[in-house]
C-alpha cells in the first residue's frame, strides 16, 4: 500500500499554486480584443422603471455598446432548478427572473442595464451616466408581513407566497394528536440569521464566441459548469451544448454561492456574439454584497412535545423562508428537501411535522449557503431541545442519550422521508464528553468565574444529508436535473493516470484526495495521478461540487471507473503472463498470478494497451480509459456532537468562544488534513453566524451592512484553537468507498453549540434568559442580561 | 433616521419666515451647496457636494416645499441623486413660533439613504443627518440675526461657535431686506 494513499495526511498539491500566487482565476484570463462589461443596478429595493436613457452615456469614450432589457427580448429567464409542490399539491409560484429587470426592479443590485467598453474604466464611467428614471415603490421585507398583503414583489403572479409546503403532510394529524396527548410541550421562536457567503474571490465572467466556429466559451466562477451549461444553454439563451463551452478554472471559494446561475453569465455570454469580442466581468465586492446569492433567512416557531421522562413525542414547526426577489437556481430546495427531511435529527421522535412558506421579498436572491438548510434544521431542533432540558430539569446531554437512535436500529426510517444507513451518536457523544473534558468544566467556569467572566457550556448533535442524490428519488421531489456525478479515467502509456471529474474543486483540495483514492486502489505514486476538472470540453456531464458530495459521489464515480480499468488491465495482464484473468491480482503497481511468481508492472500493462504488439486485439480494444457515471442509492448521513465553551463579560454582553470541540462520523477519511480543515473552515463560519455575522436590511430594503465595514467576518481572534475528532467512524454501506462527506459539518453544528453555551452561562448566574437570536452580538448579549 | 431640535432665533417671525423661502439663504445655509434655483411654488433645484464616511459625490436633485402654513410652519423635503454613490432623501418639518420677543424655530427631521451611500455609511448616517440639519440652521440663525457687527451671538454654544467662524456674514440677510 502506497504511504500517501486512503488514510494519509498528504499535504495539499494544489496549495503550491495559490500560495505562491500562481493560480489560474476567471480574473487572471485575459482574451486577446477582450471588453470589459459594467453592470447599472438598482439603487431601490422596489420600483417601477420608467425609463432607462443611454443617450449620453453611449457617446462616452470607448464604450462599444449600452445593453438594457430591450435586447433581451426573445432571452429566457434564469431558471429555478427545483419545483416545489405545496401542501394541496399546486406547484409553486415562479416568476420570471429577467436577465436585466423589465418594467420593475425588485431589490438593490438589480441589474437594469449593462456598459460594453474598451476598459474597465470606461464602461464605469459610462455606467455613471446612465440616466434611470424610476418611481420607488413601498419595499416588502417582512416575510409575514409580506404573505399578509405587502406590496406585491412580482404583480403577475398575485402573491408573495410562493409555496406553502407541508412535510409530511400526511404526518399532520398524527403529530397534533401527540400534542394535544402530551406531558409537556416546548416551545421556542427563533431567527436564523440572512448570512453573505463573501468568497475570497469575487464573482468574475468572461464570454467569448469564435464567429467563424459558432462556439461559445464562458469563464465563470462556478461550481458546477456543466449545471451552467445546461442551464443557460437550454433555458436562457439557446445555444445548444455542443456550441456552448463553459470553464470554471481555479475558483476562490464558493460556499454554494457560485452553484448557481447569474445574470452576468448569461449576459457576457449573449453580448460576446452581439459584440464580436469576448466581453469580461468582475464583480467589485460591493457588488457581492447585492448580488450573490445570500444564505440562510428563516423564521421559525418550533414546538417539542415531551413526556415526563424527556422522551419525544412529536416535533411540529411553522417556519418563513426567505427567497428573497427571484428564485435562484436552487433556493426552493433549500427551505423544504434540503431542511425539512432533517427535522428527526439525531432522535426517535415518531411525529414530526414542519411547514414551510417560503415568501417573496425586496432582498437579494437567497439560496443554498454551507450547510444549506441542514443548518437551519439543526439550529431549531437543538435550541429547542436545550430549553426543554431546562424546562424539565435535565441534563442536556442526558435528553439527547435518552433520545437517540441507538447503533442497532440502522437502517433507520425517519418520519421525514428519509432513512439513516449508519451512525453511532452515542459513541459521538461519549467520545465529546472525555474530548472536550467536560467532567472538567465547573472548574474551568470556577475559574472564569474569579476573573467576572461567566461561563457556559453548549452541547449539541447534528445530522446531515450529503451526496445529493439519487436522481429517481429527487426527480420525484420536483428536482429537474440528475444529480449523478461522473468520471473518466484515463491511462496514458507510460503509467500516469488522469482523472477528468465532475466535481469541481474550488478549495476543498480534490488534486491532493482524489489521487490519494486512485493511488490506493493501483498502488502506484499519488505523483502519477493528475487531475481535470472544471471544463465542459474536457470532463464528461457532472452535476458539480455541492453539499459535501464530492468524495460520496464524484470519488464513487472515480472508483467505478477504475475499477472498469483495472478489469481491463487485468485481461491484458492475463493476456501478457498468458493466465486467466480470473487468477490476476493487482497489489503495489503489480500484477501477478495467483499461487505463482509470475507477474507484470502496471506500466508494462499501460504500454500494452497503447503499443498493443502483443495484445488480444480479437477480444479487447487498445486503450485504458473508462467512463463511468455513479448515481448513489441513498444520501450518506454524516453526524457529530459538539462542544462549546464560552465566557460572557456580563458588564458588556461581549462573548469569547473559549473552546470548541467537534466529534464528527465521516465514515471513512482519505485525507485527515483535509478533512480537519473542511472542519475548521466550517466551525468557523458557524461561529461567524452565531456570533458576528448578519446581512442586515433598513426599512426601505437597502443593505446597509454591505460592506467588510459593517457585515463582521470572523477573524482569527474570535476564534479559539479547536479539538477536532472523526475516530468515531460508521462508514457508508452504499458507496464504495464508505465515505460520508465532510465539507459543511461544521457550518451546520456549531451555531446552536455557541448559543446553547451562550444562554448556559447566563442561565447558571441566575438570568432568566432562554434564548437569544444570532448573531449574540455584546448588544443582543448586554441586553438579555439587563432585561432578565 | 429621525431626529428634532428646537432654536430660539432672534429675529422676527416674518424676518424668518422671508429668509426660509429666499434660494439665496438656502444656498447658504445648506452644507455643500453648489447652487440653488427656482422659487417657493416650483420647488428648488439644487446642487449639493457632501461626503458621507467613505463615499463622496454631487448630489442633483429638488427640494420642495409643502404643507405651508404661512408664518407658521411647512415641510422642506428633498431627494438628492448622486449618480454611483446613491441617493439621499429627507424632510424636516418645520414651526415658528414667536417667542421672547423672537422666534422659536422647531423641527423634526428624517433622512434615509440608498444605494452605495446604505451600503457603505449607514452607520455613519445618523451621524451625519445631524450635523447636516445643525449646521444648517445654524447657518440660518446666522443669516437672519442680528446685530450687523460680526461679534459673536450670545449665548448658545453651539451657535456661537457656528457664528463665530461665520461672523462676517452674520445678519447679512437682515442687512439685505432691512
Amino acid at each position: 500500500m502506497p504511504k500517501d494513499g486512503i488514510g494519509a495526511s498528504i499535504k495539499r498539491r494544489e496549495d503550491v499554486r495559490f500560495l505562491t500566487g500562481t493560480g489560474r482565476y476567471t480574473d487572471d484570463i485575459n482574451l486577446r480584443g477582450q471588453s470589459y462589461a459594467w453592470f447599472v443596478r438598482s439603487q431601490v429595493a422596489h420600483g417601477k422603471l420608467n425609463k432607462v436613457d443611454t443617450t449620453a452615456a453611449a457617446k462616452m469614450p470607448g464604450v462599444l455598446r449600452i445593453f438594457t432589457a430591450k435586447d433581451f427580448e426573445g432571452v429566457g429567464g434564469l431558471p429555478c432548478g427545483w419545483q416545489i409542490h405545496d401542501r394541496h399539491g399546486k406547484p409553486m409560484l415562479e416568476p420570471k427572473h429577467p436577465v436585466l429587470a423589465e418594467g420593475k426592479v425588485r431589490h438593490v443590485g438589480d441589474p437594469i442595464a449593462v456598459v460594453v467598453a474598451e476598459t474597465e474604466a470606461q464602461a464605469r464611467d459610462a455606467a455613471d451616466a446612465v440616466v434611470i428614471d424610476i418611481d420607488e415603490l413601498p419595499a416588502v421585507l417582512d416575510m409575514k408581513a409580506a404573505v399578509a398583503g405587502g406590496p406585491l414583489v412580482h404583480d403577475d403572479i398575485g402573491s408573495n407566497l410562493c409555496y406553502d409546503w407541508g412535510f409530511v403532510e400526511e404526518n399532520k394529524a398524527a403529530t397534533d394528536a401527540a400534542f394535544a396527548k402530551a406531558d409537556h410541550v416546548t416551545t421556542l421562536e427563533l431567527v436564523n440569521n440572512r448570512l453573505a457567503p463573501n468568497a475570497m474571490e469575487p464573482r468574475a465572467a468572461i464570454g467569448d464566441y469564435d464567429f467563424a466556429t459558432d462556439m461559445h466559451t464562458l469563464y465563470t466562477t462556478s461550481q458546477n459548469p456543466h449545471v451552467i451549461r445546461l442551464l443557460m444553454g437550454a433555458f436562457v439563451l439557446g445555444i445548444p451544448e455542443h456550441k456552448l463551452r463553459v470553464v470554471a478554472p481555479d475558483v476562490g471559494g464558493g460556499f454554494g454561492s457560485k452553484i448557481y446561475h447569474y445574470a452576468e453569465e448569461a449576459f457576457v455570454t449573449f453580448a460576446a456574439k452581439q459584440l464580436r469580442r469576448p466581453v469580461k466581468w468582475t464583480a467589485t465586492r460591493s457588488e457581492s454584497f447585492i448580488t450573490d446569492a445570500q444564505g440562510r433567512d428563516h423564521v421559525t416557531k418550533i414546538e417539542l412535545a415531551l413526556d415526563k421522562q424527556g422522551h419525544f413525542l412529536a416535533l411540529r414547526t411553522e417556519t418563513y423562508a426567505n427567497m428573497g426577489a427571484y428564485l435562484s437556481t436552487f433556493s426552493t430546495a433549500i427551505p423544504t428537501y434540503l431542511h425539512g427531511t432533517l427535522m428527526a435529527g439525531t432522535y426517535k421522535t415518531p411525529h414530526i411535522y414542519v411547514n414551510v412558506k417560503a415568501v417573496f421579498t425586496n432582498t437579494v436572491p437567497v439560496d443554498a449557503y454551507r450547510g444549506a438548510g441542514r443548518p437551519e434544521a439543526t439550529y431549531q431542533i437543538e435550541r429547542v431541545i436545550d430549553k426543554a432540558a431546562r424546562e424539565l430539569g435535565l441534563d442536556p446531554l442526558e435528553i439527547r442519550r435518552r433520545n437517540f437512535i441507538k447503533a442497532d436500529e440502522f437502517p433507520y426510517q425517519t418520519p421525514v422521508a428519509v432513512v439513516y444507513d449508519t451512525g453511532d451518536y452515542d459513541a459521538t457523544m461519549n467520545k465529546l464528553e472525555s474530548l472536550a473534558d467536560l467532567a472538567g468544566f465547573e472548574k474551568r467556569r470556577a475559574e472564569s468565574a474569579k476573573a467576572g467572566k461567566l461561563r457556559g457550556l453548549g452541547v449539541n448533535t447534528y445530522i446531515e444529508a450529503c451526496g445529493i442524490a439519487p436522481s429517481h428519488l429527487v426527480g420525484q421531489l420536483g428536482a429537474r436535473a440528475g444529480l449523478y456525478e461522473s468520471a473518466t479515467v484515463r491511462v496514458n502509456a507510460t503509467g500516469g493516470v488522469v482523472v477528468m471529474t465532475g466535481s469541481h474543486s474550488h478549495g476543498q483540495g480534490h488534486e491532493t484526495t482524489f489521487p490519494q483514492v486512485i493511488a490506493e486502489m493501483i498502488g502506484i505514486p499519488v505523483e502519477s495521478v493528475e487531475i481535470v476538472h472544471g471544463d465542459t470540453a474536457n470532463v464528461p456531464m457532472g452535476m458539480g461540487t455541492y453539499g459535501s458530495r464530492s468524495l460520496a459521489v464524484g470519488g464513487s464515480a472515480m472508483v467505478k471507473a477504475t475499477n472498469k480499468i483495472i478489469a481491463k488491465a487485468k485481461k491484458i495482464a492475463a493476456h501478457l503472463m498468458e493466465a486467466s484473468d480470473a487468477d490476476i491480482e493487482l497489489k503495489d503497481g503489480k500484477f501477478s498470478v495467483a499461487g505463482t511468481d509470475k507477474s507484470v508492472e502496471w506500466g508494462a500493462v499501460c504500454l500494452a494497451a497503447y503499443v498493443p504488439h502483443n495484445y488480444p486485439l480479437e477480444s479487447l480494444e487498445p486503450g485504458l480509459e473508462e467512463t463511468a457515471f455513479y448515481d448513489p442509492s441513498n444520501f450518506t448521513y454524516p453526524s457529530g456532537a459538539y462542544a462549546c465553551e464560552v465566557e460572557v463579560d456580563p458588564d458588556t454582553g461581549h462573548v469569547k468562544v473559549c473552546a470548541f470541540t467537534a466529534v464528527d462520523d465521516f465514515g471513512n477519511v482519505v485525507n485527515p488534513m483535509i478533512v480537519e480543515g473542511q472542519v475548521h473552515g466550517g466551525i468557523g463560519q458557524g461561529i461567524g453566524q452565531a456570533l458576528l455575522e448578519h446581512a442586515v436590511y433598513d426599512g426601505n430594503g437597502q443593505m446597509i451592512a454591505g460592506s467588510f465595514m459593517d457585515y463582521a467576518m470572523p477573524r482569527a481572534g474570535d476564534l479559539p484553537f479547536y479539538k477536532v475528532d472523526h475516530s468515531c467512524a460508521t462508514p457508508c454501506t452504499h458507496n464504495p468507498l464508505g465515505v460520508k462527506g465532510c465539507g459543511e459539518a461544521g457550518a451546520i453544528g456549531s451555531p446552536p453549540a455557541v448559543v446553547n453555551a451562550v444562554v448556559d452561562a447566563l442561565q447558571r448566574a441566575g438570568k432568566k434568559v432562554s434564548h437569544i437570536d444570532m448573531p449574540l452580538s455584546p448588544y443582543r448579549v448586554w441586553s438579555a442580561i439587563q432585561n432578565a | 433616521m429621525e431626529l428634532h431640535d428646537t432654536r430660539q432665533i432672534e429675529a422676527s417671525p416674518d424676518l424668518v419666515w422671508a429668509a426660509i423661502l429666499n434660494p439665496d439663504v438656502l444656498k447658504e445655509c445648506i452644507p455643500g451647496c453648489e447652487s440653488i434655483s427656482g422659487t417657493p411654488e416650483a420647488g428648488f433645484e439644487a446642487v449639493v457636494v457632501q461626503k458621507v464616511g467613505p463615499v463622496k459625490a454631487r448630489f442633483t436633485g429638488l427640494v420642495q416645499l409643502s404643507d405651508i402654513v404661512e408664518g407658521q410652519s411647512l415641510t422642506i423635503s428633498g431627494e438628492g441623486k448622486g449618480g454611483p454613490a446613491g441617493f439621499a432623501k429627507g424632510g424636516a418639518k418645520v414651526r415658528f413660533a414667536p417667542e421672547a420677543g423672537g422666534t422659536k424655530l422647531s423641527y423634526e427631521v428624517e433622512a434615509s439613504v440608498g444605494g452605495k451611500l446604505a451600503q457603505l455609511g449607514s452607520r455613519l448616517i445618523d451621524g451625519f443627518a445631524k450635523k447636516m440639519a445643525d449646521e444648517f440652521f445654524e447657518r440660518f440663525q446666522a443669516a437672519v440675526e442680528g446685530p450687523e457687527a460680526p461679534e459673536p451671538a450670545p449665548a448658545e454654544g453651539d451657535a456661537a461657535e457656528g457664528a463665530g467662524a461665520e461672523g462676517k456674514k452674520k445678519g447679512w440677510f437682515k442687512r439685505m431686506i432691512g
